[in-house]
């Protein structure tokens, strides 16, 4: 059996019919279609949807730093749009793949972007966060050293993040990312939900949402005192984990 | 007199009211201030105006410490009230007036022309627009966001001769960033506050006969419009922070559009064409936060319940005349 014809077989006949015009005149070359195929066999089959993942911690487990109120809109109304948005996306972009439909598959691309980043990003946040006072900075070890490497010391770093993360106009995210090229943590910041690693190649480390709904409740239109406040509550373990897989990958 | 003008007894002090005792004489509501007991009417009267300028001048000043103040107030203020995000924040509205507020006044050249962009006033007072939009958020939307762009387009800008702020949108994206984000955001929060009106008086207005003949042609009919307009603006369309824009064109069509951040339909480079906007909402989630959260549909939905289709009629008129943006104040 050919890759095409796997792929026939998974269909329905109807939408196949509904399609006839696509599937003749824009046939996907086989190893595109050998991939869909495998796309479509697991994802369909599975159900292989993205989920809201559940918070590390209690919704309150923040405060005074980012309220119960934030963390609760934040996570289940924002975070879980998105993953929501982003399954509505990845069906429309299976019917289309199995259509050989590719003037909509191009069209999905910001659908896919705005809401899987989202998800991404969102996933990644709360990995990162911890209560206040629970994981102080690592005195010694990988991260300090990429620090001060790159920074000088992690002030230094703080410093130079949060003014980029304030800087960020309209909605966005500022990062640490580690570079795989140059070995060096960097600083970074992306606008709307664009993911870091797909948009600038850096693995993410430690990622702060600017989103004016991640401190709005709390801090109104003062950004500046969100970014400074939001330090006490990183997970620098996390942070150090996420650092010692990606120089190892 | 001098000393009666700076003696701190005689300030304004924001949200805490000025003790009117039996002896208090005239008073500059306004200013909080009054005479004390035995003031001569014209001396009391020049001490009251002459503070005026004074604080006008002074005011000025003061807007880079407003934002610390503010967000200090706030995180004293969240052990205290649960549920910040409810528009019901009387505490905090009072904070609020509590630190200074910026002055309306603009500085003035030896020539009397003014020499920076000011914060223009709201026509109508915070709470008008409820309960579609709520008096929290048009205090903060105005007198932080707003004021802030103001203050940082004056501060991009010190130095140079005075551009009507209509005029520094066409070459805004050449200018930078600084002129792009403050001197947009300038222009688009005038434009915004100006097309609105209190729900009992928008429901008296409606739209020339001209500008719904336009609508029509353009987009089917009114409602026809009103649906594309809030696709344009659901959070899957206009992703982020931006605007959406009614626009009239070089050719005289009507464009609905969005654009990102500041920016707008008049800087030559965001769209494929310059347009001027006739009607615009800000999509920001600080327009809509607090009282709406993450529904933005929903204070899109009921934002038509707050446009002046008279202003929006006389923007039309002026657009098509001219082929050329809606003068704002400010």
């Amino acid at each position: 059996m050919t890759a095409a014809t796997t792929v026939t077989k998974i269909l329905r006949p109807a939408a196949l019919r509904a399609s006839g015009v696509h599937v003749h005149s824009s046939k996907l070359p086989s190893e595109l279609a050998k991939s869909a195929s495998a796309y479509l066999s697991s994802a369909s089959s599975s159900g292989n949807k993205a989920i809201l993942p559940d918070l590390p911690y209690d919704y309150n487990a923040l405060e005074p730093i980012i309220s119960t109120e934030t963390m609760t809109l934040h996570h289940t109304k924002h975070h879980n749009a998105y993953v929501t948005n982003l399954n509505v996306s990845l069906e429309k972009l299976d019917t289309a793949v199995s259509t050989g439909d590719v003037s909509s598959i191009i069209s999905l691309q910001g659908a896919l972007k705005f809401n899987g980043g989202g998800h991404l990003n969102h996933s990644l946040f709360w990995e990162n966060l911890c209560p206040k006072g629970t994981i102080d900075f690592p005195s010694s070890g990988p991260l300090k050293e990429a620090i001060e490497a790159r920074f000088g010391n992690v002030e230094n770093m703080k410093k130079e993040l949060s003014a980029m993360s304030v800087g960020v106009q309209g909605s966005g995210w500022g990062w640490l990312g580690y570079d795989v090229k140059t070995g060096h943590i960097e600083p970074a910041t992306c606008p709307n939900q664009d993911p870091l690693h797909a948009t600038t190649g850096l693995i993410p480390l430690l990622g702060i949402d600017v989103w004016e709904h991640a401190y709005y409740v709390d801090y109104r239109n003062v950004r500046p005192n969100y970014v400074n406040a939001i330090w006490d509550v990183i997970d620098w373990k996390k942070v150090e984990e996420r650092l010692v897989a990606a120089v190892a990958k | 007199m001098i000393l009666l003008m700076t003696s701190r007894r005689f300030q304004e002090h924001g949200a805490i009211k000025i003790k009117r005792t039996a002896s208090a004489r005239y008073c500059n509501r306004k200013m909080m201030m009054c005479c004390p007991k035995g003031t001569t009417a014209i001396l009391c009267l020049t001490i009251l105006v002459g503070s005026c300028v004074v604080k006008s001048v002074e005011a000025l000043h003061i807007q880079d410490s407003q934002q610390d103040v503010t967000g200090k107030a706030l995180s004293e203020l969240k052990g205290a009230t649960s549920g910040a995000a409810t528009s019901d924040t009387k505490k905090e509205r009072k904070m609020l007036r509590a630190t200074k507020k910026p002055t309306h006044k603009p500085t003035q050249s030896p020539t009397g022309k003014p020499t920076s962009y000011i914060l223009p006033d709201l026509k109508y007072k915070y709470k008008a627009l409820q309960p579609f939009i709520d008096a929290t958020t048009m205090e903060f939307h105005h007198d932080k966001h707003h004021a802030t762009y103001v203050a940082n387009i004056n501060k991009a800008l010190e130095g140079k001769p005075k551009v009507d702020i209509l005029d520094l949108q066409l070459d805004a994206l050449a200018a930078g960033s600084a002129v792009r984000n403050n001197g947009g955001g300038h222009y688009n929060h005038a434009f915004f506050w100006d097309e609105m009106a209190p729900p009992d008086e928008a429901k008296k207005t409606k739209p020339s006969a001209e500008l719904e003949a336009a609508i029509n042609k353009y987009f089917g009919s009114f409602s026809a419009m009103k649906v594309a307009f809030e696709a344009r603006a659901a959070p899957g369309a206009l992703f982020g922070s931006g605007w959406v824009w009614i626009c009239v064109t070089d050719n005289e069509e009507l464009k609905l559009v969005g654009t990102a951040n500041q920016d707008n339909p008049l800087m030559k480079g965001v769209l494929d064409e310059v347009m001027y906007p006739i009607l615009g909402l800000d999509v920001w989630e600080h327009a809509y936060y607090l009282k709406y959260q993450n529904l933005r549909t929903v204070y899109v939905s009921n934002w038509w319940n707050v446009v002046n289709w008279d202003k929006v009629s006389e923007n039309f008129a002026y657009a098509m005349e001219n082929k050329a943006g809606v003068p704002v104040r400010g």
